[in-house]
């Protein structure tokens, strides 16, 4: 596969490191918003090369990480309904909710299954004229043009047996209240890549220029983390807060407009909760009026059930950036991998799971 | 990750033939409870089954107790038991993968394969196997043929014959098609003295292959994915390669895995575990072809956690490192054979890999079932 390997080259990479390095006079503290980033900073262990210039803190763009206990109890509700095929990505599954899991459903007898694409649940649907098929659609913008299709599939292709459990979150809202926070210390953001290449830069704007912060679009591999770093100190150094796209290759300015416009129709900004934040205030999507029937938490009748979260587990500090994983007391203990607290601790690309996975001998062993 | 629900309970050393005997007896079903409770779980997950850690916590705080194994049993892939002078490994394994047939191979030769490979990491040459099936109602005899086609040409082609066998029928509905369980006996050679505890500092690693191709091939054809390559199961038998690495050097291979579920890194944490020493490797230095690199970017995946059929990791003697490499690298087994790395005092138990950027990372087993990632 091309632009794999390329964007893991390490001799560009110290090039990239040593440039920093150059550049840079002091430690600045900067926020990649991305999970994906998060596992791959530390997976190759770019916090250690840019130890002396850059603190990484860990932003709260999980989808697994960030989406609310009431939505994973309202998910093992659904699944658990005899009726009821529950679809999900696979990571998901393993996700705590105040009780069970969706592993454990299904261990019990409910029908959950993993995908890989929501259009499959849609396959699924016509398949089992039966049976309700229900997609668990939770994301950041980056997975809901997928979700916004199967709806649109699914209606027109007249089933009335498929239903999604909508809980996506919105990144740009997730920043300013980062930004707005007054303990914050963030001065740089690597904004999401992929998110951009949908919904593209504008929206970053108002941000760069209220809070004059530097906002570098960036990118997966360590190549692409480094170079959206390197531009990053290179403004913070000069005093400069711009909005760069150190991702072009994946990244214009409008996004992806098709997806967008499909967007527009297909979902509504709505308040939502995050798991281990709280509210933000225009940080959702629901689907729109216009396809309520294919809403699961009104077809199931789920609205009604709440949930309280585990008081031990930080993971809303973990993901506001006030504390790195291995700081917070049940890490590693009482929460780990196996038995997660908080959802930070399951998906790969959350904070405490990619410190517990990838965590380093000093730490452990020092 | 590919044949999701076995888990192996070899246990060195003729464990279960040694003490399972008297204290088995006292065992009330009605009344059993396990001793230290699995922690999270009233059922078996499909976890379980994964390899990982949550199937070692089955064999060592379910079945072993249940057995009356002691508690500290080395696992080890085939059981060696002595009798009449002679050492003889013994090896069983269950085979359940979806599809049956998949690019490189089928169910039939994982069965004969997967089974004589368990010997091998003993050092043993295999001698016979058996089969047992347990088929579903409505399979049809063309796909049943098929396999046990399979099954011979792949038992012919590595001189192992299949001795015995059983077959059991269930009602539609209860088996998915067909499962295939083989066991296995060998003769290990005298000199020979191949176990994961035997694993000591200095020892070179070296892996005799590409990894991750049998895992990428499976999740390709069950989930129709497209990564951009054509990738086929490893799926090998590996006596003729261990044998030719005993004849250069006999008592300088101290441990062999092959690195099945769960891949090269818990088969490198288990022999870690077991040895009680500390493995130390180079990322770059593991062969990842690069349509199992290409299938786990998209996926989220690490190759060295997507299951082999066809390869061996071995911990051999810094002195005869050269000569067991090159003759991996003579076998047409393991004409790609490579050292990743060396075992080290410090840290024991524990998988550092060395990136590519001269950073280090801790290489953990997978917990159960590999996910993919969301996005």
């Amino acid at each position: 596969m091309r632009y794999l390997r390329e964007f893991r080259d390490p001799v560009l990479a110290a090039r990239l490191v040593d440039a920093i390095a150059t550049v840079a006079t002091r430690r600045w503290t900067i926020m990649e918003v991305c999970g994906g980033q998060t596992h791959s900073i530390i997976r190759n262990g770019l916090d250690q090369l840019l130890a002396e210039q850059v603190e990484f803190v860990h932003g709260p763009g999980c989808p697994v990480c960030v989406t609310p206990l009431e939505t994973i109890d309202r998910a093992l509700a659904i699944a658990a309904r005899p009726e009821v095929i529950l679809c999900s990505f696979g990571d998901m599954l393993r996700v705590p909710g105040s009780d069970t899991d969706l592993f454990s459903v299904r261990a019990c007898g409910g029908d959950v299954r993993v995908v890989y694409s929501p259009l499959d649940a849609v396959r699924l649907a016509e398949e089992n004229p039966r049976r309700e098929v229900v997609f668990l659609g939770i994301g950041f913008e980056t997975t809901a043009p997928a979700n916004a299709m199967a709806v649109v599939a699914a209606r027109a292709r007249g089933l009335r047996n498929f239903s999604m459990l909508v809980s996506h979150v919105l990144v740009p809202p997730a920043m300013a209240a980062v930004l707005a926070a007054p303990e914050n210390r963030v001065r740089a953001f690597l904004a999401a890549g992929h998110v951009c290449a949908v919904m593209g830069t504008s929206q970053y704007e108002p941000l760069v220029s209220s809070h004059r912060v530097p906002i570098v679009v960036t990118g997966f591999e360590p190549l692409d983390l480094l170079d959206g770093v390197r531009t990053a100190v290179e403004q913070l150094e000069a005093g400069r807060a711009e909005l760069a796209n150190a991702y072009s290759r994946a990244v214009c300015a409008d996004g992806n407009v098709v997806a967008r416009r499909t967007l527009d129709r297909t979902f509504t900004v709505c308040d939502r909760a995050w798991r281990g934040i709280g509210v933000i205030p225009g940080s959702g999507w629901r689907l729109a009026d216009e396809y309520a029937e294919f809403d699961a938490e009104i077809r199931f009748d789920v609205t009604g059930l709440t949930a309280e979260e585990s008081s031990e587990c930080r993971s809303g500090d973990v993901l506001r950036g006030m504390i790195k994983p291995p700081q917070c007391p049940a890490f590693g203990g009482r929460c780990t991998p196996r038995t997660p607290l908080g959802a930070t601790m399951v998906s790969t690309e959350g904070a405490c799971a990619a410190y517990f996975q990838f965590r380093r001998l000093g730490a452990d062993h020092g | 990750m590919a044949d999701g629900g076995s888990a192996d309970t070899g246990a060195a050393d003729g464990g279960l033939a040694d003490g399972g005997s008297a204290d088995a007896g006292v065992v009330d079903p009605s009344r059993w409870v396990c001793p230290r409770p699995l922690r999270d779980h009233s059922a078996v997950m499909l976890g379980h089954g994964g390899g990982g850690i949550l199937s070692g916590e089955l064999i060592e705080h379910l079945f072993l107790p249940a057995f009356g194994a002691p508690p500290d049993q080395p696992m080890a892939d085939s059981a060696l038991l002595e009798v009449g002078g002679t050492r003889l490994a013994f090896s069983t394994d269950s085979y359940v993968v979806r599809p049956l047939f998949f690019p490189g191979g089928s169910i039939g030769e994982l069965a004969v394969h997967g089974t004589i490979n368990d010997l091998a990491c003993s050092g043993a040459a295999p001698i016979a196997l058996s089969a047992g099936f347990i088929l579903e109602e409505g399979l049809e005899l063309g796909v049943l043929g098929r396999v046990a086609q399979a099954m011979g040409q792949a038992a012919a082609r590595a001189g192992v014959r299949l001795v015995t066998g059983d077959t059991k029928v269930v009602e539609r509905g209860l088996a998915d098609g067909l499962y295939v369980n083989t066991s296995g006996i060998g003769v290990v050679p005298s000199g020979v003295d191949i176990r994961p505890e035997r694993a000591r500092p200095g020892d070179r690693v070296i892996v005799s292959g590409a990894v991750g191709e049998h895992g990428v091939a499976v999740l390709s054809v069950r989930e129709n994915l497209e990564f951009g390559g054509d990738v086929r199961s490893d799926t090998a038998a590996l006596h003729g390669l261990v044998a030719a690495m005993l004849a250069v050097a006999p008592a300088g291979v101290h441990a062999l895995r092959d690195p099945t579920r769960g891949g090269l890194a818990t088969s490198l944490c288990e022999i870690a575990a077991a040895s009680g020493t500390g493995v130390e490797f180079t990322e770059g230095a593991v062969p990842v072809p690069p349509v199992v690199e290409a299938a786990c970017a998209f996926l989220g995946l690490d190759p060295l956690h997507v299951a082999n059929e066809g390869k061996i990791v071995a911990f051999v003697a810094p002195e005869d490192a050269d000569a067991v490499l090159a003759a991996m690298r003579a076998h047409p087994a393991g004409s790609e054979a490579a050292v990743i790395g060396t075992v080290t005092a410090e840290h024991p138990g524990v998988v550092v890999g060395r990136t590519a950027f001269g950073t280090t990372r801790i290489v953990a087993r997978p917990l159960g079932e590999q996910l993919p990632r969301i996005c």
